[in-house]
């Protein structure tokens, strides 16, 4: 399993919770929580890389209302998108480019 | 004089790095995908094969530097992981020979190849290319007279990596050619010999990612700069303008022909802030950033095309998230 829950939230109800990502970093970290930070509805998100030497990143989020899995489903979903995005624009730049 | 665009800038001053007063960040804007694909721009500067400068636009500094960390270390590449010496003679020590012969960047696509399982005892056809470099020294035996240079002297004084050899696996051959898997360039010295020493190797190449060994990494070098951004606030002519040409990177400010300087082509500055040395001409610029203009550099070790590597580590992301939603609905 790559994703797994830091104990200690258990009676904030499921709007707080720390996502441990086994085999990740900054890279995906930091730009989960650029997204995850706009949401209207998320109190507080972030992120750390708790030992340089262990490949493992926790993921904080804090809400009110929403349940923190569900917020963190949608951040992916929308980093998704625009990977998807990117790729598109990308491919159809480069093809652009080497017409002319 | 207010500035009619509404890029957010970072302005660079003779003593400090200060945002521009009416930039409130691009931190605490609300997340809408349909608002980011409206601003996000792509621009294709140059392109080849080894080499590509493209611009983002309109995007944040997370996920540019997503990219580029990605580029460097999550895209996959095949490289020499194994070295079997059946006997090395030769000056240079074995595990130095074995990690030079690493860092050797291969044609080979690692599009077509998969990664070995750890604890996988066979190489398969799809995720090992072996290699062989067999070379001895000898002296020259038809060498001219009075001749001391080396290549005169001895042949194969010097091993390249032109004569590593390729030995296909089971269907191997009929899938790639051998020009399409072997090294990038056939002109890197590995060692060099003298008469009697011999080198008799076997080479195993593995696709793998620069995580793991800088030596999978697929780019030489993957960075990327702010635009910047240069404004004349007052007219600067005669020796004042040629001081200020001097200042920057050349051909960022032209001269005209009444004598006057204009800014040409600031997106090759190098930002020295040198003109902060003159007190006569440091009022008349102002230095500054586009905080959301990314300017990418891309330089391909051979393998891939450096718009292949790009579109490559995008998808990495794409799919680390899709394979970690997955688990997610599971759970």
């Amino acid at each position: 399993m790559k994703i797994s829950e830091l104990p200690g939230d258990e009676d904030s109800g499921l709007t707080c919770r720390t996502y441990v990502f086994q085999n990740e970093s900054h890279t995906l970290g930091n730009a989960l929580k650029c997204i995850i930070n706009r949401y209207e509805d998320v109190d507080f998100c972030g992120y750390t890389v708790p030992h340089p030497a262990e490949s493992k990143m926790h993921f904080r989020i804090q809400a009110r209302e929403v349940p923190a899995l569900e917020i963190l489903k949608r951040g992916l979903k929308d980093l998704q998108k625009v990977c998807d995005h990117t790729i598109d624009l990308f491919e159809k730049e480069v093809k652009e480019y080497n017409r002319i | 004089m207010p500035r009619l665009d509404k890029k957010p800038r970072v302005m660079l001053d003779e003593f400090r790095v200060k945002n521009a007063p009416d930039d409130y960040g691009m931190a605490d804007e609300k997340w809408s995908f349909k608002k980011f694909a409206k601003s996000f721009k792509i621009h294709i500067v140059r392109l080849d094969n080894t080499e590509m400068e493209f611009d983002l636009i309109g995007i944040q500094p997370a996920f540019a530097n997503a990219f580029r960390r990605l580029m460097l270390s999550e895209v996959p590449s095949m490289a020499i992981e194994k070295v079997m010496i059946r006997n090395n003679t030769s000056i240079i020590q074995d595990e130095v020979l074995a990690h030079r012969l690493g860092l050797i960047p291969l044609k080979a696509d690692p599009r077509l190849f998969e990664y070995k399982p750890e604890d996988a005892a066979e190489a398969t056809e799809f995720d090992t290319l072996e290699f062989s470099l067999k070379v001895k020294c000898t002296n020259n035996k038809s060498q001219p007279k009075d001749s001391y240079r080396p290549e005169d002297l001895f042949e194969n004084n010097c091993v390249y990596s032109s004569q590593m050899k390729w030995h296909p696996i089971g269907n191997q051959a009929s899938v790639h050619k051998e020009a399409d898997v072997g090294p990038v360039h056939g002109d890197i010295l590995i060692s060099k010999m003298r008469p009697g020493h011999e080198l008799d190797l076997q080479l195993i190449a593995v696709k793998g990612i620069g995580k793991d060994h800088a030596k999978f990494s697929p780019v030489a070098t993957a960075s990327y700069r702010l635009l910047p951004d240069i404004r004349l606030t007052r007219e600067v002519n005669g020796g004042e303008a040629t001081l200020l040409q001097s200042c920057f990177s050349p051909g960022v400010i032209a001269i005209d022909e009444d004598g006057c300087a204009r800014v040409a082509e600031p997106r090759y500055d190098t930002c020295s802030r040198n003109v902060y040395r003159y007190d006569e001409i440091k009022d008349a610029v102002e230095l500054s950033r586009i905080r959301d203009h990314f300017i990418f550099n891309v330089e391909s070790v051979g393998a891939m095309a450096p718009n292949i590597i790009f579109v490559e580590a995008v998808k990495i992301l794409r799919d680390k998230c899709k394979s970690l939603l997955d688990e997610l609905n599971t759970l």
